[in-house]
């Protein structure tokens, strides 16, 4: 079945330049093996579209039971020379919690 | 063990934090982190405007606020507030509390040195972009390099109770107490990363204790009441990340992993001026009520480079905004947008970036929004970037008009038109380690 990643993990993003930084940490250690297989970089890319103008890149944490992305040219220039609400990817977090995800029901 | 706080995660954070900190539970050490990764051009500018000033002025006024509680209690006190005049706000310090002893660490600041580093050699190439400085030379405004913790810790080992630093690495105002306090050196890579670690975990304040949290956000307990971070370092680099009791806020291993995450790259290589430390080794585990205990941190030497902070004029922006409110605010707030952009077509002004945010529908969120159908109000947000000040100037005095000349409804143009703003832009570069040369001084 579908469920949002809300479901399962909580984010918190940051900035880096132009860089912004999203970290997802499962909910439960079980959930990792989940957050690992579903939440791959080319799936963020997909989901923040037009917002991320370079390449997703994706680490791994399993002993946070998290992972790490690094969304390239993802606020505008960013600091001071963006021109965006959220120039500091504040709310990069968030807005990947909506991203939707397959999971089995005797995985939850 | 040793007791390290956290009283300001960046210039302009809760005023009340530091003050709360010292009275509200025992403390051995106190740090402030004021220096944002342009603060240091602002500050560039008020010294070059006035050679007493160049340093963060809120934090004298706390000093002089605290000074008797952390002389009873022998709290010492370690903050980055001394910008690009750590030697006047020392003064300033000892004027407002001159019972008080301070020293200053120095030698973070090379912009007067710049030539002569650039003569010999150094390209200082842009981290993020591989241009060289010359490209910005003759726009540069502020030139630091990061510091680590060994010169604090020296600067600890003149007893003083007061200790200001330029540019450093802002964990490293809290590894060098363990550093002092534990002769720890600079071959013990795995301890030096484990009180990078723990710098890191506090470095921006309250988003460790529950600020900023998404988990369980409503139940946190008092957040106007938060309780800045503690770390209770141990000799073998094991800690624990707490709060003084009775404080607001929460801190779990949830809350503390959202920190962790903050702002980091590659976490098997988080590189700072004292060592690299390696995430994926950190063990985390919940040890009682507001309280987690950290083992196991591993890391590796230093890099044979320090990070660079420089800062340069890249151009001017502005921004304005105007409120349509429904029905159809969305589509008035694109005819608007449209107005705007055809205008400044016709009067041939070029800019770098145009952008318009539809604040209410998907300003941040872009795509990842959720739909929003007829939304009861939408604010129109264009902004310009340019480097003619007069283009981007031009641009301020088309939003307003539009009240009277466009679709109907648009109001909220109280603030009058948007202002316009210096971009001071970021330029992050390597330099090897010889080539800086910190220093510790008392100031009398």
């Amino acid at each position: 079945m579908k469920i949002p990643l809300s479901r399962i993990a909580h984010t918190r993003s940051g900035d880096k330049g132009d860089l912004s930084n999203i970290g997802v940490i499962a909910y439960k250690q079980e959930y990792y093996p989940i957050l690992f297989r579903e939440l791959t970089a080319a799936r963020v890319k997909v989901h923040f579209g037009d917002l991320v103008g370079g390449r997703v890149e994706r680490f791994e944490l399993p002993n946070l039971a998290a992972l790490n992305f690094l969304l390239y040219e993802a606020l505008d220039g960013g600091g001071t020379i963006s021109l965006r609400t959220d120039a500091q990817g504040k709310t990069h977090g968030a807005a990947l919690l909506s991203l939707e995800i397959e999971v089995s029901e005797e995985e939850l | 063990m040793i007791r390290i706080a956290n009283g300001q995660g960046f210039w302009g954070d809760w005023l009340e934090a530091p003050v709360r900190l010292v009275e509200q539970g025992p403390l051995d050490y106190l740090m402030l982190d004021y220096l944002a990764e342009v603060t240091m051009s602002i500050l560039q500018k008020q010294k070059a405007a006035d050679p007493a000033l160049g340093y963060a002025r809120d934090f004298p006024a706390l000093i002089g606020r605290i000074a008797n509680r952390i002389r009873e209690r022998h709290i010492r006190v370690l903050a980055n507030a001394g910008g690009v005049n750590p030697i006047a706000c020392a003064k300033e310090v000892r004027r407002l509390a001159p019972d008080l002893k301070v020293a200053v660490v120095l030698g973070d600041d090379i912009l007067p040195s710049l030539e002569s580093l650039l003569a010999a050699g150094h390209e200082m190439l842009n981290m993020d972009t591989g241009a060289p400085l010359s490209t910005i030379r003759d726009r540069i405004q502020s030139a630091n390099a990061y510091l680590g913790a060994f010169p604090i810790a020296e600067a600890l080992a003149t007893g003083a109770d007061v200790i200001i630093t330029g540019r450093c690495t802002d964990s490293a105002l809290a590894l060098a107490p363990m550093i002092h306090q534990f002769g720890w050196s600079t071959a013990d890579h795995d301890l030096l990363a484990a009180g990078t670690v723990a710098g890191h975990v506090i470095e921006c304040g309250a988003q460790c204790t529950g600020g900023n949290c998404q988990v369980d956000w409503q139940t946190i307990p008092d957040l106007a009441n938060i309780g800045f971070p503690i770390v209770e370092m141990e000799p073998d680099g094991s800690f624990a990340v707490t709060k003084h009791p009775g404080t607001g806020g929460r801190v779990n291993t949830a809350v503390v992993k959202e920190q962790l995450l903050y702002e980091i790259g590659d976490p098997r290589r988080y590189v700072m001026a004292d060592c690299i430390a390696d995430f994926t080794t950190i063990q985390l585990s919940d040890d009682g009520p507001d309280r987690v205990r950290c083992t196991g941190v591993r890391g590796e030497p230093g890099p044979p480079t320090l990070k660079l902070s420089m800062s340069y004029h890249y151009g001017w922006k502005a921004t304005g905004t105007l409120v349509f409110t429904w029905p159809q605010a969305l589509e008035k707030a694109q005819i608007a947008d449209r107005i705007v952009r055809t205008h400044l077509d016709q009067l041939g002004l070029h800019f770098e970036k145009i952008h318009t945010e539809h604040f209410g529908v998907n300003a941040c969120l872009g795509l990842a929004a959720p739909p929003v159908a007829d939304p009861p109000e939408v604010e129109l947000r264009i902004g310009v970037r340019g480097e003619d000040r007069k283009a981007v100037d031009r641009f301020t005095r088309e939003l307003i008009p539009l009240v009277l000349n466009g679709p109907p409804g648009a109001t909220g143009y109280g603030e009058g038109r948007p202002k316009v703003r210096e971009i001071v832009a970021y330029w992050p570069a390597l330099i090897p380690r010889e080539a800086i040369h910190p220093s510790v001084e008392v100031v009398e």
